[in-house]
């Protein structure tokens, strides 16, 4: 089996290969892709939309309603792990790990619906639980608030420079994942809840698809941002640029949600009680 | 573009790409398959795509690699072939 299943592999691949051949070379200008769209892109795209990045104003604008569904197959991706992963029902009571925090003495309770309240002198710990290192968790709360600054102005800065909603949205979902990584689940949980999780990673895609919602009652074609105009008060070409940064804010709040969803279903395998 | 460079990094990209293949120790084929994400991302900006480079960068060798641990720490870190 495996000898078949190397012969198909490198068969496919040696016809991959071949077929590169017929391939216009690299950078080529008298190639099909770079005679009919492209120049009108490179041409046009700074006095239509008035980005001058223009894979921003290709992504988001030109070609907006492919973006709005890959917006939808991340969301799709969240949801699918949640569905998949996410134990709601619980086999028998929680077990619950404490520890003492000024004796080190660890107990565990056997039904955590008993205990009423949080002790101050109590701090829970996973079972897997190792002394929490003091250089990590001050460097990534050092951070974390650069990193999420930095997220912010990926997709604010999209128009001008490499970037936009995902790239950003990822970056935000990484400092959260990070939180999760250096302290633990329960510490990113109690900032984002569930709950807000689901919620705001619907909200992106809303953002997304009702911009382009408001256009066509504007009696334009969908996600024709210079309908926008009228409501933002500023002329066609600029509404358009303003149109690509709504929805890139749409898809970056997607994209976070998502990341953070997606790893804390991975990481508690779906019981949200103990992370990595 | 700088040939001996664009040599070396491919010659990366194959070898990560088959170790992460044959490592039977899913946590370094989950490692690799970082490696190989950030090979990818020098590749794209070696060639001009910065959009997609800084892509590849935050999704292929960050997150994803985090999602692969995750899912290597909540299963099993051996594989049966």
């Amino acid at each position: 089996m495996k000898v078949i299943g190397l012969f198909i592999v490198i068969l496919t691949g040696a016809l991959l290969v071949y077929a590169t051949v017929d391939f216009p070379p690299w950078g080529d200008p008298n190639s099909p892709a770079s005679t009919h769209l492209s120049p009108h892109y490179i041409e046009k795209s700074m006095e239509e939309t008035s980005v001058p990045n223009i894979v921003t104003a290709v992504l988001a604008d030109y070609r907006g309603f492919d973006t709005m569904f890959e917006t939808a197959v991340i969301f799709c991706a969240g949801v699918a792990c949640f569905f998949i992963l996410r134990a709601l029902r619980r086999e028998g009571p929680e077990q619950r790990l404490y520890r003492h925090t000024l004796t080190d003495m660890t107990i565990r309770i056997k039904d955590a619906s008993k205990i009423s309240a949080d002790l101050d002198e109590f701090e829970r710990i996973d079972t897997l639980w190792t002394p929490r290192d003091l250089i990590v968790t001050t460097v990534c709360r050092l951070l974390i608030p650069f990193i999420q600054l930095f997220a912010l102005y990926v997709i604010a800065h999209g128009h001008h420079s490499p970037g936009g909603g995902f790239q950003g949205g990822v970056i935000l979902g990484a400092s959260f994942i990070l939180l999760a990584i250096s302290h633990d689940l329960r510490t990113t949980l109690k900032r984002m809840r569930e709950k807000m999780n689901g919620l705001l990673c619907a909200t992106g895609v809303f953002i997304y698809a009702g911009t382009g919602a408001l256009c066509l009652l504007f009696g334009f074609n969908f996600l024709d941002y210079s309908a926008l105009a009228s409501i933002l008060h500023v002329d066609p070409v600029t509404a358009r640029s303003h149109g690509i940064l709504i929805v890139e804010i749409g898809v970056g709040i997607a994209v976070m949600a998502t990341m953070i969803w997606i790893y804390n279903n991975l990481a508690s395998s779906g019981k949200y009680d103990e992370g990595l | 573009m700088i040939w001996q460079l664009d040599l070396a990094i491919l010659t990366l990209v194959v070898i990560t790409a088959i170790g992460a293949i044959m490592v039977r120790d899913l946590l370094g084929a989950a490692i690799l398959f970082g490696a190989y994400s950030f090979m990818m991302c020098l590749l794209w900006s070696i060639m001009g795509a910065v959009d997609v480079s800084f892509t590849e960068a935050s999704v292929g060798a960050g997150v994803s690699a985090v999602f692969f641990v995750a899912a290597v720490f909540r299963t099993t870190r051996r594989t049966k072939d």
